[in-house]
C-alpha cells in the first residue's frame, strides 16, 4: 500500500456542457488507515468527488490514484480495492439481504462458497441475521444502510468510500453506523467519508477538507479548523431582532470576523472571551439595549463553516445536481 | 471470526464475464418471481388478444387454407415475444433510475454484464410466456400439425427474433428518462410492426399502398415462418429472411445500446 490510500491532483469535473463546474481543482491526500472527511453542503461537489474516485465518473481534467492505481488508466484495479456505500443505497429492493451481499460478492469475482459464508458472517456482524432472508422492501432505513455497508465489505476492501452514510437516519441508527465505521478503521480500513453533518465529521474524521461550490475552502484536523476561528464564540440573545440589529454595528470592532445574526441571536468569534464579553456588555448597556441571554462556548464546526462560507451548512439549496443535470433526478432514499 | 473458505477463484476473464452475465440474469429473474403479479401482467395482454381475435373479430376475418385459430395463435406468439422484449427497456430504465447501474460500475465486474444479463433474463422470461400462451392457444382450439420438431424450431426462431429486438429496447431503456417514459416510447415503435403485419390478417386484405411494407417487414416474415413451421405449410424463404432481419437488427442495435451504456452509466 502506498503512503496515501487516495491521492487526487487538481480534479475538475464539468457538467451540462461547461455550464456547471461541479469540481473546480480539488486535490486531496488521504493517509491510509484513518477516516478522512469531505465536508460540505448539498451541491458542494462531495458526491461528484466520490463518483470520480470510485471510477463511476471520469474527471474532465486532473488525475488521481486509489490504492496506488490510476483511476482512469487502471479502473478495474481500483475497483478491486474499494467498497462504496452510502446515501443512494445500492441495494436491490426485490432481493433479500443475503442475496444482495451474495450478488456483490460474486460480481467481485470471489469464490461462491466464500461469498456465502462471508455474507452470513457480515449479516451477523451487522445485526441483520433475522432479516437475512427478507426482501429489502421490508427493511427500515437504518437496516438498508447497514446492509449496503455490509455488501460493500464483502470483498474486504482496504479503502471504503462512504457517501453521506447517515443522511436521513434516526439518531440511534447514526450512532450504530458510527460505531461500525470506527470499528472498521481500527481494523486498518481507510475511509473516505462525505457528510454535511459537522458533528459527524467532528466525531469520525481525523482530517477534513471543507468543500464549497466545487472548491476546497479549508483543510486540516477539526481542532486546527476550530483554532482558525479564534478561541471562543460569544453568543448574545436579545429580546427582539430589532435590538439584535441595532447591537450588531456597535460590536463589530470586537471580532476579527463578521458577526453572524440569526433572528434574535448574535454570534461572534472572539480571542479573549471574558474581556471582550465585559466590553460588549458595556456597549450594549450604553445603547440602552436589554439582553435576554449570554453564552460563551467553544466553536463548533458549524461556526467554522459559517465563518468560511458566509452561510450555514444546512440552509443551502442544491443548485448543482449530483448526476446528469436536468435529466434523471436520482431517487433520494430515506 | 469463524474460518471462511478461500476467497480466491482462478478463472479466465471470459469465464468471469459469463459468470457476471449469469449473476445479473439470476438477479433479474429472482426479482421477477418474487413479484408473481408481474407474470400475470405479462400474460394478461396476450390472453386478451387471443380472446378478442378468436371470439370477437375472428369470425369476420377470412383466411385461406386453415382455420382462423390456427392462423391466429402463431401470430399472437410472435407478437407476445416481441412485446416481451419491451421488458428490457423498462428493466434497464428502472435500474438506471434507482442508481443501481451506477453502483455496478464501481465493481470489478465485466462492463457489459449489466446489458447482457438483462437481455438474457428477458429471454428466459419470453420462454416462460411462450409456454403459457401456447397452452392458452391449445385451450381455444389451436391444433398445429407441423410436428414437435418444427414447433420447437418455430419457438427458437421467435426467441432469436425477440432477443435481437431486446438490444434495441436496451437502447430505449438507457435513453429514456424513466421507466414510464421507456414504456411510452416503445409503443409507437412496435405498434406499426405488430399491426401492419401478417399477425392477425392476411396482408392481401390490406390496401395496396400498405402491402409492400406489411409483406416485407420483419414481424410479418417471422409470423409467416412460425406459422408455416407450426402448421406444416410451405413458407418459402421466410425463415431465412426472418433470421436475416434478426441478425441484421442485432448487428445495428447492440452497438447502439453498448455505446449508449458507456455514455450514460
Amino acid at each position: 500500500m502506498p503512503e496515501f490510500a487516495v491521492e487526487a491532483h487538481d480534479i475538475v469535473r464539468v457538467f451540462a456542457k461547461g455550464e456547471v463546474r461541479a469540481l473546480d481543482g480539488v486535490s486531496l491526500e488521504v493517509p491510509a488507515g484513518q477516516v478522512f472527511g469531505l465536508l460540505g453542503p448539498n451541491g458542494s461537489g462531495k458526491t461528484t468527488m466520490v463518483r470520480i474516485l470510485s471510477t463511476i465518473l471520469s474527471p474532465t481534467s486532473g488525475s488521481a490514484t486509489v490504492a496506488g492505481f490510476d483511476i482512469v488508466k487502471q479502473p478495474n484495479q481500483v475497483r478491486r480495492h474499494i467498497g462504496l456505500a452510502g446515501q443512494n443505497s445500492t441495494v436491490d429492493e426485490n432481493l433479500t439481504g443475503f442475496e444482495n451481499i451474495r450478488m456483490v460478492g460474486l460480481l467481485n469475482h470471489l469464490n461462491k462458497d466464500f461469498v456465502e459464508a462471508k455474507a452470513n458472517q457480515l449479516l451477523d456482524d451487522f445485526n441483520l441475521s433475522d432479516a437475512a432472508h427478507r426482501t429489502i422492501k421490508t427493511y427500515s432505513g437504518g437496516m438498508r444502510r447497514r446492509l449496503d455497508l455490509a455488501a460493500a465489505l464483502v470483498a474486504s476492501p482496504p479503502i471504503l468510500f462512504l457517501d453521506e452514510p447517515t443522511t436521513g437516519l434516526d439518531p440511534q441508527s447514526r450512532q450504530d453506523l458510527w460505531g461500525i465505521i470506527e470499528h472498521l478503521v481500527e481494523g486498518g480500513t481507510t475511509v473516505l467519508l462525505t457528510t454535511q453533518y459537522l458533528d459527524e465529521a467532528d466525531r469520525l474524521a481525523k482530517q477534513l477538507v471543507v468543500l464549497d461550490h466545487g472548491k476546497i475552502i479549508a483543510q486540516g484536523t477539526s481542532a486546527e479548523l476550530k483554532k482558525q476561528m479564534g478561541a471562543t464564540v460569544l453568543a448574545l440573545s436579545f429580546t427582539s431582532s430589532d435590538d439584535a440589529l441595532r447591537a450588531q454595528p456597535l460590536l463589530a470592532s470586537l471580532s476579527a470576523t463578521p458577526a453572524n445574526l440569526d433572528g434574535t441571536v448574535l454570534e461572534m468569534t472572539v480571542d479573549n472571551g471574558p474581556a471582550v464579553t465585559a466590553d460588549a456588555l458595556r456597549r450594549i448597556d450604553a445603547a440602552g439595549i436589554t439582553l435576554s441571554g449570554l453564552a460563551l462556548r467553544e466553536p463548533s464546526l458549524d461556526d467554522v463553516f459559517i465563518n468560511l462560507t458566509g452561510h450555514k451548512a444546512e440552509d443551502v439549496d442544491a443548485p448543482v445536481p449530483t448526476g446528469r443535470p436536468g435529466r434523471r433526478p436520482r431517487k433520494a432514499n430515506a | 471470526m469463524s474460518t471462511l473458505p478461500s476467497p480466491v477463484s482462478t478463472h479466465s476473464a471470459l469465464r468471469w464475464a459469463i459468470s457476471d452475465v449469469l449473476t445479473m440474469a439470476r438477479r433479474n429473474l429472482l426479482a421477477l418471481f418474487r413479484v408473481p403479479v408481474s407474470i400475470v401482467f405479462m400474460i394478461i395482454q396476450p390472453i386478451m388478444f387471443v380472446i378478442l381475435f378468436r371470439y370477437v373479430f375472428g369470425g369476420a376475418i377470412p383466411i385461406v387454407g386453415t382455420s382462423y385459430v390456427n392462423y391466429l395463435i402463431p401470430g399472437i406468439l410472435v407478437q407476445t415475444t416481441m412485446f416481451g422484449s419491451v421488458g428490457t427497456a423498462i428493466g434497464l430504465a428502472e435500474d438506471l433510475q434507482k442508481g443501481l447501474i451506477e453502483r455496478f460500475r464501481a465493481l470489478p465486474m465485466a462492463r457489459l454484464a449489466v446489458l447482457a444479463g438483462r437481455t438474457v433474463s428477458d429471454l428466459f422470461r419470453n420462454v416462460l410466456i411462450l409456454a403459457i400462451i401456447t397452452g392458452v392457444g391449445f385451450l381455444v382450439g389451436f391444433r398445429p400439425t407441423g410436428g414437435v420438431v418444427a414447433y420447437l424450431q418455430a419457438c427458437l426462431l421467435m426467441l432469436v427474433f425477440a432477443y435481437c429486438l431486446s438490444w434495441g429496447f436496451a437502447y430505449v431503456g438507457l435513453a429514456a428518462p424513466n421507466a414510464e417514459a421507456a414504456q411510452a416510447i416503445t409503443f409507437p415503435l412496435i405498434f406499426p410492426l405488430a399491426f401492419a403485419s401478417a399477425i392477425f390478417v392476411l396482408v392481401s386484405s390490406m390496401p395496396g399502398w400498405l402491402r409492400p411494407f406489411a409483406n416485407n417487414q420483419p414481424v410479418s416474415q417471422t409470423a409467416d415462418a412460425v406459422r408455416g413451421l407450426m402448421l406444416g405449410q410451405p413458407h418459402g424463404q421466410s425463415t431465412w429472411i426472418a433470421l436475416a432481419w434478426a441478425i441484421g437488427a442485432v448487428c445495428v442495435l447492440a452497438p447502439l445500446a453498448v455505446n449508449k451504456y458507456r455514455k450514460v452509466a
